[in-house]
Parts: structure tokens; C-alpha cells; sequence
């Protein structure tokens, strides 16, 4: 099929195909799925700038699927997710600002190369270690708060405590997700998050998600589904920018999201039938597919 | 005791495949519609897209959004209808 806007030929099975398994990985675990797909544009001869652009249109598409699905299981904090908005799209041009710098000293290949490497590395360790002595504990579930909200079991708990416990006006109490905590510890986790998102590219979910689980206390399954209504905003807003620059072509992005919306939603019923700890163990090969992607590029000099 | 968890595991097992029966067939249909939709739809949107593309970049940022969008909510409206469809009649 021709794809007039970026002057490409992509089998279409192909894209829907992408976007299924990016869909399914998405719905599952709240990422966006950019280190899957821009490769995967990449391989098949779209220009860099198109395969960003374009994938940014089609995680918009795939989240709204994802996003209306948790929502109907209540695992969207509406009012989370918009706060967070504020700090990531802050921190996304914090992190492009700091590419530019690097690419001014002329190391920004390697210095983004280790900076991903030793990231994804420390949040899969990190992760490993967690959910399998949360799962180890066999602990009950905790029963629902007051509210109706969903709770979840953490090994890291009690450091997640503490945090919650820092009393930095103003308070934010967030009901859906059973939690009240420092308005400016929200926004430093979403900064952080966006920052990554504009330093190494992508969503950044593989931070986002375990950040909310680990710092702010949010249950597993809420973490999911509001990193992805949060992913809603801050691709849209990344979609809007590249449209502008003549990075997107939406016909490929409309294409992929067909296989995506279906994808999507399995994932995110999926979620409905593990518990926390065991989506968080699931999760933790994304981020060392990212860091074995990223060796790969570093080692043999292709640029994805 | 032992034989209604017999009973309990046969009715799940059933409903499994109760489930992936109607999501085989909701695929089916699925991948039909996708074809026709990437052959009508896009082969029309495309020269269209693409002239605005080259000529308003700002319209064309707000369409792809708003495309994008769109899709995502008429496609999930009609994969919902068409599990509740199908899992409606194999009842």
C-alpha cells in the first residue's frame, strides 16, 4: 500500500499486525509501545522523523481505547492524570532542551545510549526484586479503601509510606485511588517521567507506571490505566508539534490503530485477571527490551 | 465437595470457550470490516489528506487528532457491539 504523505510503500497486515501487539503491550502494562514501533516503522524504510511522529498520532488512537476500557473497570484517577499532564509536558521540554545541549557537545548518541541503558536496567532490578517479594509474602490482598478504591500489596510499601507522609501544602486528595499526597511530589514524579519522555523519546511509561506505584502508592491496575489517560494528553500534544513540523502520516497511524484498538482492549481486560505484583513482574522484560535495543544500536552503529 | 469444584472447573472451562469462540468470530468480522474500510475509506482520504498536508499545516495537525480520535471511538464501539452481538446470540 502507498502511503502518499510520507512517500512510503508498507504492506498494511504489517502495520495492523505492529499495532496489535504494541495495542495488546499498551492495554497491559500502560506503556506507549515507542520502543517497539519506532523500530519497527524504522525497519520497513520510513524516514526517523516520520516513524516519531507517526507513532505519537497512533499511541494517541491506541491510549483512548485503552483508556475507555480501564475506565468502564474504574482504573482511571481522572484527577491524577491531569495534574501529572502539567509536569510531564513540562519535564518533555525540559528533556528535549537537555538533547539539544549534548547534541551542541557533539556526544548526545552516547550519553543518551548509557543514560537508557542504565535506566531501563535499574527499573527491571528493581522491579524483579519487588514484585517477586511481594508475591513471596503471599499476602492477602488489602481490602478496598473507604471509598470503593483499589489497594494494592507493595514490598516497597513502606518507603511509599513515608513519602506520603511529607506534609508539603497543598495536600491532594486523590479518592479514586485511595491516596492523599503532596501536590509537588505528583508533579516531581510526572516531571521526571516527561523528562525521560523528551531525553530518550517515546512515552516514557516504563518510568511513569512503576513511579506511580512505588512513590505515590497508586494501586497496580490504577497506575495502568491513568499513565494511560496521561498518555492521551502528552501524545496529543507531541502529535500537534510534529503534525506541524510535517512529521506525521496519519494514514499510517490510522492503519496501525485498527490492529491497535482490538489489541488494546484485550490488554487492558487481561489486567482484570492478575493481581498487582504479577503485572509488575510481567512488566519487568519491556524496559530490557529497550536497554537490548538500545546495546544493539550502540555496538553496530545502526541508527533505528 | 470434590464434585462441585469438578462442576465449578467445567463451567469455567466451558465459559472460556464460550469466550474465545466469540472473539474468533468477532475477529473475523473485524478483519473484514478493516479491509473494506482501508480500500473505501483511506485509498478517498488520502489524496485529500495529503494536498492539506502540503498546503495547511495547522488544519492538517487539528484533523489528525481529531481523526485519530474518531477512530479510536468508532472502532471500539463497534468491537463492543460486535462481542455483545455475537456472545448475545451463542447464549
Amino acid at each position: 500500500m502507498f502511503f502518499p504523505i510520507s512517500d512510503a510503500h508498507i504492506s498494511p497486515l504489517y502495520l495492523v499486525l505492529v499495532g496489535f501487539v504494541i495495542g495488546i503491550l499498551g492495554g497491559f502494562f500502560g506503556v506507549g509501545g515507542s520502543f517497539i514501533a519506532g523500530p519497527a516503522l524504522r525497519v520497513v524504510g520510513l524516514d526517523w522523523n516520520f516513524a516519531v511522529g507517526t507513532d505519537l498520532a497512533h499511541i494517541v488512537g491506541k491510549s483512548v481505547v485503552a483508556v475507555r476500557q480501564h475506565r468502564a473497570f474504574g482504573n482511571v484517577d481522572l484527577r491524577l492524570g491531569m495534574i501529572m499532564a502539567i509536569g510531564t509536558v513540562t519535564g518533555a521540554e525540559v528533556g528535549a532542551q537537555l538533547i539539544q545541549i549534548f547534541k551542541r557537545a557533539g556526544n548526545v548518541n552516547l550519553v543518551v545510549s548509557v543514560v537508557s541503558i542504565a535506566v531501563y536496567l535499574s527499573i527491571s532490578s528493581f522491579m524483579i526484586w519487588e514484585s517477586r517479594k511481594s508475591l513471596a509474602a503471599k499476602k492477602p490482598m488489602p481490602p478496598a479503601s473507604a471509598h470503593g478504591a483499589k489497594r494494592d500489596h507493595s514490598a516497597f510499601m513502606h518507603v511509599t509510606r513515608a513519602i506520603q507522609r511529607l506534609k508539603m501544602p497543598p495536600m491532594i486528595e486523590l479518592p479514586t485511588s485511595g491516596v492523599t499526597i503532596s501536590l509537588w511530589v505528583i508533579l516531581l514524579v510526572a516531571f521526571v517521567g516527561g523528562l525521560f519522555s523528551g531525553f530518550l523519546g517515546g512515552g516514557a511509561g516504563y518510568i511513569r507506571m512503576p513511579s506511580m506505584v512505588y512513590v505515590l502508592g497508586i494501586p497496580t491496575h490504577l497506575a495502568v490505566g491513568t499513565d494511560l489517560f496521561e498518555i492521551i494528553i502528552s501524545a496529543s500534544y507531541g502529535t500537534l508539534t510534529h503534525a506541524i513540523k510535517g512529521n506525521v502520516d496519519i494514514l499510517i497511524a490510522l492503519v496501525m490503530h485498527t490492529g491497535a484498538a482490538i489489541g488494546a482492549q484485550i490488554g487492558a481486560i487481561l489486567t482484570q485477571y492478575f493481581a498487582g505484583p504479577k503485572i509488575r513482574l510481567a512488566f519487568v522484560p519491556l524496559p530490557l527490551l529497550g536497554a537490548a535495543i538500545v546495546v544493539y544500536t550502540l555496538f553496530s552503529g545502526h541508527k533505528w | 465437595m470434590e464434585a462441585s469444584s469438578c462442576d465449578e472447573f467445567g463451567i469455567m472451562k466451558a465459559e472460556t470457550a464460550k469466550t474465545l469462540r466469540a472473539f474468533a468470530i468477532e475477529l473475523v468480522i473485524y478483519a473484514v470490516l478493516v479491509v473494506a474500510y482501508f480500500f473505501l475509506v483511506l485509498h478517498f482520504l488520502g489524496e485529500s489528506l495529503h494536498r492539506l498536508e502540503q498546503t495547511h499545516r495547522y488544519g492538517y495537525a487539528g484533523i489528525t487528532l481529531l481523526l485519530m480520535m474518531g477512530q479510536a471511538v468508532l472502532l471500539q464501539n463497534v468491537t463492543t457491539y460486535l462481542l455483545r452481538l455475537i456472545r448475545g446470540r451463542s447464549e
